[in-house]
């Protein structure tokens, strides 16, 4: 039974996924790299004897970019503040919930998740009204402690902050169920051997937990990173970008050269850096995944 | 030490429910303020709770703004997405994970390798491919890219690999066709993994936003994202009006969350082993 399996067997099985992944993935990918070359635009879409090569020009135009700059900023603030707030959430209610002294821990845990899973669209938009200066509940709670009512999506200060809040919100269960996995995966004998020297809780988080959790900590981290990347919607239904162009991603500043100018040669040049960020995050996690094990 | 231990174990409870209220606080808000009447949630201060209950903002979605449209719109896309992918990943699944040829292991490694590409990095070429073959504003622009996924093939195949090889060989010496053996006996011993990856599937269908908004531009064709999206442009004053059609977008995913959430959360756990 070691016989090599009949080609056409093999090609039966192996075609539908395949060719789908290759006309409607890899050719995509391929072609995106070539137009990034060219000065595809709206032009070129009435008559394609319009497109020209014009080598890195797309390339060199973005690091001349003010907007995409901008964009380039606000994304790595929302990925370098927002990311490691995600995960320090995640971590703690994992640990709460971990403990023995809290009751109802599966109800807590649902209700904890049931952001994770619902319309990025539509809890963007709930938000939105939670972030109201004068009617949102979020200012009229904070008024119960004599802040005064902060323009959440108006103020160019405040803007991104709001969708990082939002983003923890919504994102925080995923990371959690991993992290109480990764605690329940630590022996109970170290706790116990801890406790019999007369360690302290903190010692024992410190020396025992955090380490052991260490592999849960990077995968996530990078997970999470990679994902933030990727800011696109909360923006388009919160802000538009604004304001002044405070919360303008990458992704979303492709999307409205792309989708919106019809700049595409330009669009997918921005699209190309995303994927070179992404994948040097990628590539540091495949560095030290195996040192980082214990 | 008694008494620390009680404070302690009050004061993390307490946490607990408070993270728990910050976590439903948006959802409560967003039911209540659907079923108020027409301006009642633009009020200072802030009525957590409608007057009387008021249904007028569902009807109105119904009647004058496609609601069922879209709502069915979503639907179809994600039980299709779901069916024709759980179908084409479990066949090339199993190609990988039981069936011999040359060219395997590297044809795999390759296929992984593509999990690193964002898939924003496409979208703009599929459309233009999409648009040329007459497919934009229709749903192929949105089942043809959802047909396949390495993720998915991958999952499915780790899964398959732990299927004896035993039980295959022992169908094939009673004459069995490998299309046979993939339906009879694989598939319905994938079943937990397939429902699964179906519900991430289906609810990341479901919620998907920006290659919806590229590729749906007519209005008869948009699904509840799309639509809810718009709707904010037009009726951003009517708090009430967009509240209702956020209850409709989320409602179902939850009610479906709750059914299915021992699938769902198992299924993170399988996501992120490495091999």
């Amino acid at each position: 039974m070691k016989d090599k399996t009949n080609f056409w067997i093999v090609f039966l099985f192996l075609a539908p996924a395949l060719s789908a992944i290759l006309f409607f993935f890899i050719v995509p990918v391929i072609s995106a790299f070539l137009i990034s070359f060219t000065d595809f635009d709206i032009y070129t879409l009435g008559d394609f004897r319009r497109l020209r090569f014009i080598g890195f020009k797309n390339y060199v135009k973005l690091f001349e970019d003010e907007l995409f700059y901008k964009a380039l900023l606000n994304t790595f603030y929302f990925v370098f503040v927002g990311g490691p707030l995600s995960i320090l959430v995640s971590l703690s209610t994992a640990l709460l919930l971990n403990s023995q002294l809290v009751k109802f821990k599966k109800i807590f845990r649902t209700i904890y998740f049931l952001p994770v899973v619902t319309t990025i669209v539509a809890v963007a938009i709930v938000w939105r009204y939670l972030y109201h200066p004068r009617f949102g509940i979020l200012n009229y709670i904070l008024s119960i402690f004599g802040i005064n009512p902060i323009d959440w999506l108006g103020d160019p200060i405040y803007a991104m902050p709001a969708i990082i809040i939002l983003a923890v919100w919504k994102n925080f269960g995923y990371n959690m169920i991993l992290f109480i996995a990764g605690l329940q995966n630590i022996p109970s004998e170290l706790y116990e051997a801890a406790e019999l020297d007369g360690a302290s809780s903190w010692f024992k988080f410190k020396s025992i937990t955090l380490p052991l959790l260490a592999p849960t900590t990077f995968f996530t981290s990078i997970m999470t990173m990679i994902g933030y990347f990727q800011l696109f919607a909360e923006p388009y239904v919160m802000t538009q970008g604004g304001p002044l162009n405070s919360t303008l991603s990458i992704v979303l500043y492709m999307y409205q050269e792309g989708f919106r100018w019809w700049n595409m040669g330009y669009s997918v040049s921005i699209a190309f850096v995303l994927f070179v960020i992404i994948l040097i995050g990628t590539l540091i996690q495949f560095r030290y995944e195996k040192r980082i094990h214990y | 030490m008694r008494s620390v231990f009680i404070i302690k174990k009050i004061f993390l409870n307490l946490l607990a429910l408070l993270i728990g209220l910050i976590t439903l606080i948006p959802f409560v808000w967003m039911v209540s303020a659907s079923l108020m009447k027409t301006g009642e949630s633009a009020k200072y201060p802030p009525k957590f709770f409608p007057s009387e209950l008021d249904f007028s903002h569902y009807i109105f979605l119904f009647q004058n703004l496609d609601m069922a449209k879209y709502f069915l719109n979503s639907l179809a896309l994600a039980i299709l997405v779901t069916t024709i992918s759980l179908l084409f990943n479990s066949m090339a699944a199993y190609a990988f994970a039981k069936l011999r040829f040359g060219l395997k292991d590297r044809l795999f490694k390759f296929l992984l390798s593509l999990m690193i590409v964002p898939g924003q990095v496409t979208m703009l070429p599929l459309f233009l491919m999409l648009k040329e073959l007459g497919f934009i504003n229709t749903y192929f622009g949105i089942i043809i890219p959802g047909m396949a996924g390495v993720f998915g093939i991958f999952l499915l195949r780790q899964f398959m690999m732990s299927i004896p090889d035993s039980l295959i060989d022992a169908a094939r010496i009673d004459g069995a066709s490998d299309l046979k053996i993939f339906f009879t006996i694989i598939l319905p011993l994938c079943r937990s993994v397939l429902i699964t990856l179906g519900i991430f599937t289906f609810i990341g269908t479901w919620n998907d936003f920006l290659w919806p908004l590229i590729v749906m531009t007519d209005s008869s064709m948009y699904t509840l994202p799309v639509a809810l999206a718009n709707l904010m442009g037009e009726h951003t004053q009517d708090t009430e009006l967009m509240m209702a059609g956020s209850v409709i977008t989320v409602l179902p995913i939850v009610i479906l969350f709750a059914f299915v959430q021992k699938y769902y959360i198992s299924g993170i756990m399988v996501g992120s082993v490495k091999e």
